[in-house]
């Protein structure tokens, strides 16, 4: 393993190493006009170094903050280091953060100086450039449509590294100046600033240091004994602590090799070209892929079909099994054989998973009926729990002790207890060094003995002996009637469906329970087009009482599972609709990383909700809408409520006084 | 969105000029006596109802069609009569109204088809497929790939265009017609049955044509708000002849050009 010398205390300590030990090994790969571009960890370096001392040069010194904004591109993880090398501090936002948001961050994190990707994005700063009086530079790496723009506070990347590299030549003193103050970088400086998309008020600036980061990526390294012949994609956002972990700092300290893709859409060809090895993705992402290919398999020829099916089937009954190295019988093992033969293997090789030995899942729980399935047809998908505040790692799943309910073990170096009132605290050396400028907010999150609350609900599982987490602490309640009610537990059930894309299931301090549900457009569509329904937008075919009916159905297969489970019986869905619109990270309703933001959907949706508990069968609702650029519309619509019937609880009901 | 005065500076000399050009089919006459002039840099619009002799006017410069009277110069050189191959060979490309793409062929070897002209080397040279065949073929490969990171269309580059949405393969026709590198491009209708997300994409794509490689062109479009935003200079055609030649403001207040909308029995709406 390499960089455990505890005098490689930065990220760029690191790289210098690496250029040195892994000199001609791949650090990363762009796909640029259809061919893979490479770079290995020399030439990295070079163009590390000579961006940093161009940026030095444009006059980024030590505590500076600057942003990063755009996709997953080689030259945007290089500005990273580079400006780290000088002691200066990232703040990567989300590529698609609507203005304002964007506004909020640069001007709370006094950003002076923006990396960013093309156009799309210079625009967006210049519309802020009232708000942002700090920032006074902006460095562009894709010159496309700014021929005619003002280029007094604009500079292309690639003229900022040949500043540095001029520099270099120019002046002896330069390269011994530039590495003393990379030196002088300690592992207890702030590295970074990430501000995490919270599901509740404004975004809090998580501030992380070398050393939370560096030692957490080493235990995650160890922990799935991970090295420098890895492959990985890198098409999380930027802004995302997981992205920043996986694609950055374990990248470092293996000394791995990040890909990139060539856009956003090309990821899962791309991602079949290099054989990645090693994956990280929310749930969704597996969700969508399964979604995809049910879609397409209802499109295949009855035979395909069939034995796709059977297949998928057996796979569920005896893969997971087979993959934990449990004893089958002979003959499993030779269906199974065929079946990896027919199905298996060509659906992994189809989206670019045929080499991966490790994957993970987190971000938000995972259905467990998708978990299986992955599990299912060979693939090594584990849970882990983890959080911007402790440098992504609190629990993990180790290889062979896996379990859909459970997200694992605490991960090494990190204590968990659970707190009086049911929630997982955890204290690590990953733990954040507090909120940017909001000490306030810190002391609410933060013990002074180094505990972190993490605001969910959990509990370690007797039979497991895992962290189990139930749902967000906060959004835990009880019905009028004292039932236990979580909603995410319900939504999750209900988001296995591919039709369903989103739930919302309310309840709280209610008489019953009732779900808003967004209606997946590439499944829902698929079937509308073999069903010759006819719609023209995405409120025409969600209004339709077909669609009403088949989403009817899922709802009452949920229920007819809640019944089985003896403390979510009384939490089965008495009333849904679907919502008119698509809830967007644009107007509020989810975060960037798409978690539900509840409190805001119950405001915004108050005429839904307030129809579900006075027995209207529909509502009229008004709702304002925002779009990138930040202008505003508004779409009305008039839902329908379908009412359902509930099944009896199949087990008594657990004692009220709980 | 586009400052005429700075824009009319920006423009160079005229690049083709169509003097009194006549065209008719039998008895029925598809264009009198029309005449207009194209400058290099510009993005000009044709329009006129259906039936106008729109399409018969851009079919007319690229050769497809030989007027029975008139002159047609350009680049300096006249020409009366001109085959579509001399025509393409001479730096016109053109798109066209109902998709004229390889169905079954993939968006790349589409794009790679509008290289055939730029080819050097012959037949039994690309059958080989080395030495400065293979040279030449990956310098034309490189052209084609920026021409699809350009109009953002790397996702489909490996896919058969039948199986694309139109949308897309109307995209996928312009990139064919940008691989000839044109002086001028055609564009017949462009937007056609488009969204209106689609249609602004296409704009896009227009807008950073003609300004990132400076080429010339012309459309023929239905959606006036598209015409009137794009254009540097708009000709009107009604029954065959030109009615009005002007800037997209005075294209809108001019009388003949509203009577020609809204005022004949044969009008369509805008």
């Amino acid at each position: 393993m390499l960089a455990t010398d505890p005098g490689l205390d930065t990220l760029p300590k690191i790289l210098i190493r690496n250029a040195v030990v892994l000199g001609d090994r791949p650090a990363m790969r762009h796909k640029d006009l259809g061919i893979w571009q490479m770079w290995t960890w020399a030439q990295m370096l070079e163009e590390v170094r000579a961006l940093s001392i161009g940026l030095a040069e444009l006059g980024l010194k030590r505590g500076d903050k600057f942003t990063i904004v755009g996709s997953n591109r080689p030259r945007l993880y290089w500005a990273m280091c580079a400006g780290q090398a000088l002691g200066a501090v990232p703040v990567p936002v989300y590529a698609d953060a609507v203005a304002d948001e964007m506004a909020f961050v640069l001007a709370h994190a006094e950003v002076t100086l923006a990396v960013v990707e093309d156009q799309e994005q210079i625009d967006k700063i210049i519309a802020l450039a009232d708000r942002l009086p700090h920032l006074a530079q902006v460095v562009y790496d894709e010159p496309r449509g700014l021929k005619d723009y003002d280029h007094s506070r604009l500079i292309a990347f690639e003229d900022v590294q040949s500043i540095g590299r001029k520099k270099l030549v120019s002046d002896p003193e330069c390269l011994r100046h530039w590495e003393a103050g990379l030196t002088a970088g300690k592992g207890s400086d702030l590295s970074v600033i990430l501000y995490t998309s919270g599901t509740t008020g404004r975004s809090k600036g998580v501030m992380l240091t070398f050393q939370n980061t560096i030692v957490s990526a080493r235990n995650a390294n160890a922990f799935d004994r991970l090295d420098q012949n890895e492959e990985v994609i890198a098409y999380l956002p930027l802004a995302w602590v997981g992205d920043y972990i996986f694609s950055y700092v374990q990248a470092y300290v293996a000394g791995y090799c990040v890909n990139c893709p060539e856009t956003a859409e090309t990821v899962v060809q791309d991602r079949r070209e290099i054989g990645t090895t090693y994956a990280f993705a929310p749930p969704r992402v597996y969700e969508n892929v399964l979604t995809l290919t049910t879609v397409r398999m209802a499109d295949a020829s009855a035979l395909k079909r069939r034995v796709f099916d059977f297949f998928i089937a057996f796979a569920g009954r005896w893969g997971e099994k087979i993959l934990d190295g449990e004893k089958v019988p002979l003959t499993v093992r030779l269906f199974y054989g065929i079946g990896n033969l027919l199905v298996y293997e060509p659906l992994m090789n189809q989206f670019g998973l045929s080499r991966i030995r490790v994957a993970y899942t987190a971000g938000e729980a995972i259905g467990p009926e998708i978990f299986r399935f992955w599990r299912g047809i060979g693939l090594n998908l584990k849970q882990l729990y983890g959080q911007t505040e402790a440098s992504v790692y609190v629990t993990a799943q180790p290889d062979g002790d896996i379990h859909a309910d459970a997200v694992g073990n605490a991960s090494p170096d990190v204590e968990i207890k659970i707190s009086d009132s049911g929630e997982v605290m955890f204290r690590s050396p990953g733990v954040f060094a507090g909120y940017y400028k909001d000490p306030e907010k810190t002391a609410e999150v933060l013990t002074p003995d180094g505990w972190v609350h993490t605001g969910d609900a959990g509990f370690f599982d007797p039979k497991s002996g895992q962290l189990r987490i139930i749902d967000r602490a906060k959004d835990v309640g009880r019905l009028k009637d004292g039932t236990v009610f979580a909603p995410k537990y319900v939504e999750n059930k209900l988001k296995f469906y591919p039709n369903i894309r989103e739930a919302v299931a309310l309840g709280a301090s209610r008489d019953f329970v009732c779900a808003m549900i967004n209606i997946d457009l590439t499944a829902v569509g698929s079937w509308a087009e073999r069903h010759n329904v006819v719609y023209a937008s995405y409120q025409e075919l969600a209004a339709n009482p077909r669609i009403y009916d088949m989403i009817a159905r899922h709802v009452d297969e949920v229920n007819r599972s809640l019944a089985e489970e003896e403390v979510m019986a009384g939490a089965q869905i008495r009333r849904f609709l679907i919502l008119h619109k698509e809830l967007d990270p644009d107007d509020g309703e989810l975060t960037r990383t798409q978690k539900l933001r509840r409190g805001h959907i119950i405001d915004r949706y108050a005429p839904l909700v307030e129809a579900f508990y006075n027995g209207a069968t529909e509502a009229q609702i008004t709702t304002e809408v925002t779009f990138e650029a930040g202008h505003k519309g508004v779409i009305a619509a008039r839902v329908a409520i379908r009412d359902m019937k509930p099944y009896p609880a199949r087990v008594p009901k657990m004692e009220r006084a709980a | 969105m586009r400052a005429p005065s700075s824009r009319e500076a920006a423009l160079g000399e005229v690049l083709l000029a169509v003097e009194n050009v006549s065209l008719s089919f039998g008895g029925v006459s598809a264009l009198t006596g029309v005449s207009f002039d194209i400058r290099k840099g510009e993005i000009s619009a044709i329009i006129g109802p259906n039936g106008a002799g729109k399409t018969s006017m851009l079919n007319v410069v690229n050769g497809f069609y030989q007027p029975q009277s008139g002159r047609i110069t350009f680049k300096g050189q006249v020409r009366t009569s001109m085959r579509p191959h001399a025509a393409a060979e001479g730096g016109i490309a053109r798109t066209f109204q109902n998709l004229a793409l390889f169905r079954g062929m993939t968006t790349l070897d589409n794009i790679l088809a509008g290289r055939a002209l730029k080819m050097r080397r012959g037949f039994f040279w690309q059958l080989i497929r080395h030495g400065p065949a293979l040279k030449e073929e990956v310098e034309h490969r490189r052209r084609v790939e920026e021409i699809i990171d350009f109009l953002e269309i790397a996702a489909i580059r490996k896919i058969p265009v039948g199986r694309l949405p139109y949308g897309l393969q109307k995209r996928v026709e312009l990139g064919r017609a940008l691989a000839m590198e044109p002086d001028l491009l055609l564009l017949d209708e462009p937007m056609a049955g488009m969204n209106l997300e689609e249609k602004e994409d296409m704009s896009r794509f227009i807008i950073d044509v003609n300004q990132q490689y400076g080429t010339t062109i012309a459309l023929i479009e239905h959606d006036m708000g598209v015409v009137m935003d794009l254009s540097d200079r708009v000709v009107v055609l009604d029954y065959g002849r030109k009615i009005a030649d002007a800037t997209p403001d005075e294209v809108k207040r001019d009388k003949n050009v509203i009577r020609a909308y809204l005022g004949e029995p044969h009008g369509t709406s805008v």
